[in-house]
């Protein structure tokens, strides 16, 4: 479970999160969503200690973040950022590798390989492991990153819009390989998502923000609805519900 | 692909970094074969080469003896250079700058220049010796430690104005200095300036030992860190999530980086260039991004060109002061033509 209790955060004047006290069930892929500047990546990234908070406090699995030692926070849960700059020369699999890190502090164990292949094999990179990363698209390099937080193997995952630059085919199969990571390993997921309609296919859970604050928080059968899919991305939304899940219906 | 750990069931286990170790190990050890032979030719070559004497004989033993220390000196220079230059981009996750911008050079120039200012020329040589090199290299690694930990480590550090200030107090000292260079009598400058430009043949012998320790313990702490240092070069938000105290391990790293400069710039004067052509080219020549590999390359790089260098100038030229002005001068077209061809910062 990750709790947050009166978590802001300021810059300046201008506050862009929060106050926000909420907690995210443990298990399961929990979608954070909302407009433009709604905070949604600065929560996900005050949640995964990359952005401090200006009050309040977090914890993950029962570990305060500011408290517990970085390394040891490392190995309960992992964050993955939108944008990844990148100085160094590295293929896929070294970059995969690096998620060991937390484990083995740079020396690969056949454990290690074995969770690098893993996460190799499960995010379809197999033929492009010896690769370099500036020699890959922008949805290929996207894999590589998730597989590197992958095979970090935490029991929360957080990522940042992971569907970014991917195809249909690979936006589809990323969900899929999600949701079997939180079904079959017991892992907890959350994630930024712009698209309405992949949360509510995947997500147990959604969290909607308006403005830095949560507006509506629920399952996706109660939040699929035209009224609060309007207040929330203020936008014509019809919410169509004849398929297996609800699909929210504005593109004109 | 099946080139994978599992696929080689009769390595013997536990085997770490089995994967990337076979991929880089058939590419790399010839490469760092040879440089080390070229390196240790160039030791043996600076120490014996046309030598009067008869080998064996007390004379011939005298001159190595006094060799020594120039080669001592130059191995020590060249494992600074090399080392500080290579954490300096690590640090600051970028490959074009060197540690010179932050203002290290221009600290010792403004203490060299305010001595004979002071003091005058006589009293500049009179002073040289022990306690003031290690007052000279103190000044300069506490400058540069609280520069980092205040600008750094605060809660807003940035890494950017941190390099900022770096620069602005690097032009100002620079400043300080000619203003002040500018009052010398003629006599004084010129004890000044034969100060300020680097001479490999000119240092202090008394300073080797401890600069030895010194950059012995460094090195240490910089092996034991390889991994993390590999880590770092990820980024702020990778390396952070990936269990590492960032702030803090870039902060050690550009105090590391400062002692080695210091320890270089003390020993020799500045080099402004050369670490930076000699860690470019280890990152092109070894081609990998691990620094078990890019860090003893650039030593060995390094060590083969300020000796073989050296060695040249010596025996073929005879011009050995020459040698850091010659380097500077390589160094800064190489310095352009590589920011030409990569286009950008």
């Amino acid at each position: 479970m990750i709790t947050l209790s009166d978590v802001t955060k300021t810059y300046g004047d201008t506050t862009v999160l929060g106050p926000l006290t909420l907690s995210v069930p443990g298990g399961g892929i929990t979608a954070l969503v909302g407009p433009n500047g709604a905070g949604k990546s600065t929560m996900l990234t005050i949640i995964g200690r990359l952005t401090e908070p200006t009050t309040g406090t977090v914890t993950i699995g029962g570990h305060d973040i500011t408290r517990t030692p970085s390394r040891e926070l490392a190995r309960t849960a992992s964050i993955l950022r939108q944008e990844n700059h990148f100085v160094t020369r590295l293929t896929v699999r070294e970059l995969v590798g690096f998620g060991r890190f937390p484990h083995s502090r740079g020396r690969l164990t056949r454990e290690d390989n074995r969770h690098v292949d893993q996460a190799i094999e499960f995010l379809d990179l197999g033929e492009l492991e010896h690769r370099y990363l500036d020699q890959l698209s922008g949805g290929q390099r996207q894999r590589a990153y998730v597989a590197m937080v992958l095979a970090q193997d935490t029991d929360y995952i957080l990522l940042d819009e992971p569907l970014n630059n991917l195809d249909m085919r690979h936006a589809v199969a990323m969900m899929k390989q999600l949701r079997k990571a939180a079904d079959e390993l017991g892992k907890t997921i959350v994630i930024v998502i712009h698209d309405i309609n992949f949360a509510s296919a995947y997500a147990d859970h959604i969290i909607a923000l308006t403005r830095g604050r949560v507006a509506q928080a629920g399952p996706p059968s109660e939040l699929m609805t035209r009224s609060t899919l309007e207040e929330v991305f203020e936008t014509p939304v019809e919410v169509r519900r004849d398929g297996p899940h609800p699909l929210a219906v504005y593109y004109r | 692909m099946a080139d994978t750990s599992t696929s080689l069931p009769t390595r013997p286990a536990p085997a770490p970094d089995v994967d990337r170790d076979r991929r880089s190990a058939p590419r790399l050890w010839p490469r760092f074969a040879v440089l080390g032979l070229v390196a240790v030719a160039a030791v043996v070559g600076v120490l014996v080469w046309n030598i009067p004497s008869t080998p064996g004989s007390r004379g011939f033993w005298l001159a190595v003896e006094m060799r020594f220390t120039t080669v001592a000196t130059i191995l020590i220079v060249a494992c600074c250079q090399a080392v500080a230059t290579v954490l300096f981009h690590t640090a600051t996750n970028n490959r074009i700058l060197t540690p010179s911008i932050m203002g290290f050079e221009a600290v010792y120039v403004v203490i060299q220049t305010a001595l004979v200012f002071f003091f005058g020329g006589a009293a500049a040589a009179a002073t040289d010796g022990l306690a003031k090199v290690a007052i000279q290299s103190l000044l300069m690694v506490g400058f540069a430690t609280v520069l980092y930990t205040w600008l750094f480590s605060g809660r807003r550090g940035n890494l950017h104005v941190m390099l900022l200030v770096g620069v602005v107090l690097g032009v100002g000292f620079g400043s300080l200095s000619s203003f002040m260079q500018r009052l010398l009598t003629p006599s004084e400058f010129d004890v000044l300036s034969a100060r300020l430009f680097g001479n490999l043949s000119m240092s202090n012998e008394a300073y080797l030992p401890w600069a030895a320790l010194v950059i012995a313990i460094a090195l240490g702490v910089v092996w034991r860190r390889r991994h993390h240092l590999d880590v770092i070069a990820l980024g702020r938000d990778t390396a952070t999530n990936l269990g590492l105290r960032y702030k803090r391990e870039v902060t050690v790293l550009l105090i590391l980086t400062s002692v080695l400069i210091s320890i270089s710039t003390t020993l020799v004067g500045p080099m402004t260039f050369f670490g930076f052509i000699v860690a470019t080219l280890a990152y092109q020549l070894t081609g990998s991004s691990q620094h078990r590999h890019v860090l003893p390359f650039a030593f060995l790089l390094s060590v083969v060109t300020l000796l073989g260098g050296y060695f040249v100038l010596r025996h073929v030229f005879y011009a050995a002061g020459l040698l850091s002005v010659i380097i500077e001068f390589a160094g800064g077209l190489f310095f352009i033509v590589h920011l030409l061809r990569k286009g950008a910062l």
